[in-house]
């Protein structure tokens, strides 16, 4: 994943509150791998509907997903964000997000930037250009500050891979298991190999 | 000092940086099908599972419940057998098709005794809350986090807030956990309690079975949370001892788990208390969990609503076919599902079937058990025989028509009384109109073929 600090796209406003992750991507979607491209089951259900303003062909090519409150929430699934980053989501602004949607995001580069978006719905589709160092958002006639805490900021900026970060402190993890399972054996219930994993078909 | 929560969180941190975030260990990491994502991403790197032996499968999301378990779908066949090869590949156990202790893993999870009070448990599921009921810091993750728990047995978090909501009083007669969840979403809202990681307590709270628990805990995600819990006590151990993989020195775990509870002086960020004489038996009328009212309500009106919501209730009455002023009552139901995990242990099972027994149901139904072990014991008490006698169908166990993923589905415009735990648009399937309750609820509508209170179903009954 490629870090970013800032984003100039089109804008476009999905003026609703409380867009769960069953609404982003349908559940019967989730079997499909990733390779085959989460874009266009994005909202899929919500499409249909007659003026629904992300099928407008002014809404094409947009990259900032402007919507209300409570985006995000529900479902884990990640392929949400797929769904969002797919069709070329890089941003979503809401006044809020669910607490996973957001963690999710901002494993995948994209940002949830926290913002009032009632004035700003009323003025889309635009261009807008967002900051992360700066913590705005600016374009339609107004500058915005957006809220978000400091670590995904600097994950998104650096594009970083946790796995990558949390292999430096191996050893550290190494004495923590060590010092769990000289106090808490039980909490490792059977070892591997003592007894072969079960294969899902034995009948 | 401390709350249980900043036990937890303390008994967990590997390393602290200092913008607040924690690298945190892993005791428990559950899975089932929809982690083939993760573990695409495992592959791609090359890695390996770190500690299979804390890492524990479950075919649930997917897995059919009728025919035999046979999988017509090839994706779907294809999904569980990822699971079971990935089992085979990494070392780790898999509870699968076939298994009797197979089941939904939140309910499976916690009856083989592999919850334990004081555990950090995470899997990709966002109601992994459920884990908090024995004690545990349980919550849900998205894949890549799921593929960072794989490769390093740790998670990294940025620390919740606190916040207690305390249960005064006591229940009314036929009031359970599904009512007390509802009714606290429904007053703070679908985000209520964002950031914040609840934990219940209360007399109320003291007084729930551990069924009742995992209710309440279960359905601490549709409030925002990001985690719930309850403090373990006599009830938690009691459920616990004896389990398949409960420590085979009980005792001396048990003793490490003494000091999981709050301290007299702790401080919380948030305070809520709920009286219990305002918890009535609830369904809901929308498309959020937080969209609920007493059995006895009308439908609200977007017109009476505050400006805020008026559009979205509005959006939402459309999308449920229901009129503002519309007596709940008077709701028609098309058919009813007992099941997920939420609401399919064995006591939602006698719950369901306190009000089924002699009875038909007027719409059909689907009753899937929350585990394989749940639905035995569910037989051998007999109670399959009565929801067959109502006209339902018994079917085996997994996530099934909660989420919809295996083909049970609810038709489009079909109206369903669901012991589940979402009414989003489209949860049940396309289109489909879900209302939440509790299983006696649900089997109230049932009987009735409209949304109904079941107390005056079970005057005279024991």
């Amino acid at each position: 994943m490629s870090g970013w600090t800032r984003h100039e796209g089109l804008a476009v406003g999905l003026p609703r509150q409380r867009i769960d992750t069953d609404q982003l991507i349908p559940a019967r979607f989730m079997a499909r791998p990733r390779s085959a491209g989460y874009g266009q089951f994005l909202l899929h259900d919500l499409r249909a509907e007659p003026d629904f303003p992300l099928a407008a062909p002014e809404a094409r090519g947009a990259s900032i997903l402007v919507t209300g409150r409570d985006f995000g929430g529900g479902s884990s699934r990640e392929a949400a964000v797929y769904a969002l980053v797919d069709a070329g989501f890089r941003v979503v602004i809401a006044p809020s997000f669910g607490d996973i949607f957001a963690a999710n995001a901002v494993n995948n580069g994209l940002l949830p930037a926290r913002a009032a978006t009632a004035d700003l719905l009323g003025r889309l589709p635009a261009r807008l250009r967002v900051d992360l160092q700066t913590q705005t958002i600016t374009g339609a006639g107004l500058e915005l500050p957006f809220t978000i805490d400091r670590v995904s900021v600097t994950k998104l900026i650096n594009g970083w891979d946790d796995i990558d970060l949390t292999t430096v402190h191996r050893a550290a993890i190494a004495a923590f298991a060590a010092r769990r399972k000289a106090s808490a054996p039980w909490l490792w219930p059977l070892r591997t190999g003592e007894s072969p994993p079960t294969t899902g078909r034995e009948e | 000092m401390k709350t249980l929560f900043d036990k937890l969180w303390d008994a967990h941190v590997v390393v602290e940086s200092a913008d607040g975030a924690a690298l945190l260990w892993v005791d428990r990491h559950y899975l089932h099908e929809g982690s083939h994502h993760a573990f695409a991403r495992l592959a791609e790197r090359g890695s390996t599972v770190a500690e299979p032996g804390l890492t524990f499968a479950f075919a649930d999301h997917y897995v059919p419940t009728r025919r035999g378990r046979f999988i017509a779908d090839p994706d779907i066949a294809r999904m569980v057998e990822t699971l079971a090869a990935n089992a085979r590949a990494h070392g780790f156990r898999l509870f699968g098709l076939g298994d009797p202790r197979q089941g939904i893993v939140h309910v499976a999870g916690p009856e083989q005794g592999l919850t334990l009070p004081g555990m950090l448990v995470v899997c990709g599921d966002s109601h992994t809350s459920t884990h908090g009921a024995l004690g545990a810091w349980g919550f849900g993750i998205g894949a890549t986090e799921v593929a960072h728990v794989l490769a390093t047995q740790t998670v990294r978090q940025s620390k919740p807030r606190r916040m207690r909501l305390t249960f005064a009083g006591t229940p009314g007669p036929g009031i359970g956990a599904k009512d007390m969840a509802l009714h606290w979403i429904a007053r703070l809202g679908s985000d209520g309690a964002r950031g914040h990681v609840v934990e219940y307590a209360g007399p109320a709270v003291r007084g729930l079975s551990v069924e009742g628990r995992l209710t309440l805990c279960n359905l601490s995600i549709e409030g925002g949370a990001r985690a719930g819990l309850v403090a373990p006590d006599s009830t938690t151990l009691d459920w616990l001892r004896g389990r398949p993989f409960a420590p085979a020195d009980f005792d001396r775990a048990a003793e490490s788990w003494a000091d999981l509870a709050s301290d007299a002086d702790a401080v919380f960020d948030r305070e809520v208390s709920v009286d219990m004489a305002e918890v009535a038996p609830i369904v809901t009328w929308g498309t959020s969990p937080a969209d609920a009212a007493p059995i006895d309500a009308t439908v609200p009106d977007p017109a009476r609503a505050p400006a805020a919501e008026a559009a979205r209730i509005a959006d939402a009455l459309d999308y449920m076919g229901l009129r503002p002023g519309q007596k709940l009552t008077d709701v028609v139901i098309d058919q009813v599902f007992i099941g997920s995990c939420t609401n399919a242990r064995i006591e939602d099972l006698r719950a369901a079937a306190a009000v089924l027994a002699g009875r038909r149901a007027k719409v059909p139904g689907l009753v899937s058990p929350g585990s394989s072990s749940v639905k035995r014991q569910a037989e051998e008490e007999g109670l399959d025989r009565i929801f067959r006698a109502a006209g339902l169908d018994w079917v085996d166990s997994g996530c099934s028509m909660c989420v919809g993923m295996n083909g049970d589905r609810v038709a489009p415009g079909k109206r369903c009384a669901s012991s589940t735990n979402r009414n989003f648009r489209g949860r049940q399937g396309p289109g489909a109109r879900t209302h939440l309750m509790s299983p006696a609820m649900v089997a109230a509508a049932a009987v009735t073929g409209h949304l109904a209170d079941m107390r005056p179903l079970l005057d005279g009954r024991s």
